[in-house]
């Protein structure tokens, strides 16, 4: 089991509010991801769930037991670093065994559970190496197995993947993904790559300066943002956002519109601009459009279209694909 | 053509860093050799380099003359004692500043290291009143003390950037695995300091060992250590060269000997943090 629930989860350091009360609700055997841009808050938070960091204030919640005065010791999760955080002087073995030697179980089942994670992480042949003699990508298949072995309440993941080069971390996505539904259980992963943070999870936690923006599936965060913030942050290209007169068209203080739901009107009614800057991709053409007062828009099609730099269109929204917000940002939904 | 340049510029640089080499072994070589020449030998002009009379009378001169053994006995405790002390202080000094370091951590560092900027004879005086006070003087204690207090800001200083290289979380992660501290300390935080106090302790006993302002000012006989022993072969009887060379050679063998032997640990510990 693996259920974890915070209730107004507070954190301080001195006069600085790093986490200014978070309230969620994480189910058993899902994979949550936390994500915001540098600073917002959502390590302290990981760190706060794992121990290595004691609230200010608020309940964390494990399988409905308070763990606030629990040491990380004893709240039965697994953590694996952004520095992968290998024991330098031990072998791979020593490494994903530690826990277990920790634990106090006998030397025969530690063998045995050691061998059948090294088997599910293709880390056999290097048991006995030390973690300098591996590259990036086996160190840190050496840290999910040491946070696997233990058969943990739940898994914590701090950005494990930043320090892969881009080929890799597309894998490594993907292993610690299908690794996650294999196990079913609980995890909780840390990123500020909406990308990573859009294909791994089941749910999304949103965060900026210290506050939970949104908590949501990634389609709910797609489709329905709560705010501009939420709306700005998940999707690539970022959301265009259009203020003033077009706006209070259609009765919002500002309205969203995401690249990909912007159409090239055939002289109709819209928004005419001029392309400053047009990316060919091949699968995908990128046009960044000065509309004038409107502003600078982001517009994305799929598959090859036969515009340059210099020419001169008009963009309209697709009606229902626009996202209305007040005045303080929040989403107008109905 | 490039090639040869490049070979020409590697046998250059080989001769001179031989020849700079031979250079600061020099005065070692020379005390080893006079140690092995009679008193006249050792003074004549030109000096014979090789080819003089060898003799190992020096040695049982010395060894006749002053009690070779009490002083590298003492030598041994003194160093050995004074490091151990040191390293029992500056560990727990070290390690809160390393791993829980407060607003005033960098200036107490820098203040130890201050003290070491200061002249000893500055004071000296003081010093020696104090310990004649306390019946310190020429005594085994003494010394320890002094030279514990003289080394310690060093001590605190590397073992300092020793601790500080270990990174935060690996400690976190054995925390995660369930170590409690104590076990923390047993199979993750010592395993990783191994190098780093081995090589203060290294550097601490050559240091303690070759010490000799507050030895000299500080004994006479019975606490004298080594390089007392060395001080006594130049009096205002006469210069006793050879003898003196004797003394000296038999002073250093021991350390040099050590060093020999722990010259990767000690260059790492110099260099430590230099390089990532």
């Amino acid at each position: 089991m693996g259920q974890i629930t915070l209730q107004n989860v507070q954190k301080a350091f001195g006069p600085v509010h790093i986490i200014k009360g978070a309230n969620l609700d994480i189910d058993d055997g899902s994979f949550v991801v936390f994500v915001g841009p540098s600073g917002c808050g959502k390590t302290t938070l990981l760190r706060l769930i794992a121990g290595l960091e004691d609230v200010t204030d608020g309940r964390i919640l494990i399988d409905g037991k308070n763990v606030v005065a629990v040491p990380p010791a004893k709240r039965g999760l697994s953590m694996v670093f952004q520095s992968y955080a290998l024991y330098p002087h031990m072998s791979v073995r020593g490494n994903i065994a530690f826990g277990l030697k920790m634990a106090g179980l006998p030397k025969a089942e530690i063998n045995r559970k050691v061998e059948a994670a090294a088997a599910t992480l293709n880390l056999t042949p290097y048991l006995e190496r030390k973690p300098r003699e591996l590259s990036g990508g086996q160190r840190q298949r050496v840290a999910i197995g040491r946070a696997i072995v233990r058969e943990p309440k739940a898994f914590l993941f701090d950005e494990p993947l930043s320090n892969l080069d881009a080929a890799l971390r597309v894998q490594m996505r993907l292993e610690v993904t299908r690794l996650q539904k294999q196990l079913a259980t609980t995890a909780i992963y840390v990123t500020h790559d909406q990308v990573e943070a859009m294909t791994m999870a089941d749910k999304i936690v949103v965060l900026n300066a210290g506050q939970i923006e949104q908590y949501g599936t990634p389609l709910e965060l797609y489709e329905k943002p709560a705010n501009l913030f939420v709306a700005g942050f998940i999707g690539s290209p970022k959301m265009n956002f259009v203020n003033g007169e077009a706006a209070a068209k259609f009765g919002a203080a500002t309205i969203g519109v995401r690249p990909e739901h912007l159409k090239i009107a055939r002289g109709g009614e819209g928004w005419p601009g001029k392309i400053t800057v047009a990316e060919h991709l091949g699968s995908d053409t990128f046009l960044y459009v000065d509309a004038g007062a409107i502003g600078t828009l982001t517009a994305r099609y799929i598959g090859e279209l036969n515009l340059s730099a210099g020419d001169s269109i008009v963009l309209s929204p697709e009606p229902s694909r626009i996202h209305r917000f007040d005045k303080d940002g929040k989403s107008l939904r109905a | 053509m490039a090639r040869m340049a490049t070979k020409q510029r590697v046998a250059i640089s080989t001769i001179g860093a031989w020849l700079a080499g031979f250079l600061i072994f020099f005065p070692i070589l020379w005390m080893v050799l006079a140690s092995f020449k009679t008193e006249l030998e050792a003074f004549a002009i030109p000096p014979s380099f090789l080819f003089f009379h060898w003799t190992t009378e020096n040695y049982a001169t010395v060894q006749e003359r002053s009690d070779y053994i009490h002083h590298a006995l003492n030598s041994i405790i003194i160093a050995g004692g004074s490091t151990l002390i040191a390293l029992l202080i500056a560990i727990p000094a070290a390690w809160s500043m390393a791993f829980s370091p407060t607003k005033r951590t960098k200036d107490v560092l820098l203040w130890m290291l201050s003290t070491k900027m200061m002249p000893p004879v500055g004071v000296l005086v003081p010093i020696y009143l104090i310990w004649r006070d306390f019946g310190l003087l020429d005594s085994l204690t003494g010394l320890i003390i002094i030279l514990c207090l003289g080394n310690l800001p060093i001590v605190v200083w590397m073992l300092f950037t020793y601790f500080k290289e270990i990174p935060k979380d690996i400690l976190e992660a054995a925390r995660m695995d369930g170590a409690t501290i104590g076990r923390e300390l047993v199979y993750v935080l010592t395993p990783m300091a191994v190098p780093g106090l081995a090589s203060t302790l290294l550097l601490n006993l050559i240091l303690a060992w070759n010490e000799a302002f507050w030895t000299l000012n500080l004994s006479t006989l019975n606490a004298a250590p080594l390089t007392v022993f060395i001080a006594s072969y130049s009096s205002p009887e006469g210069l006793f060269w050879a003898k003196l060379s004797a003394a000296s050679t038999l002073a250093i063998a021991p350390i040099l000997v050590l060093g020999w032997f722990s010259q990767r640990q000690l260059v790492r510990g110099l260099t430590f943090g230099a390089v990532k």
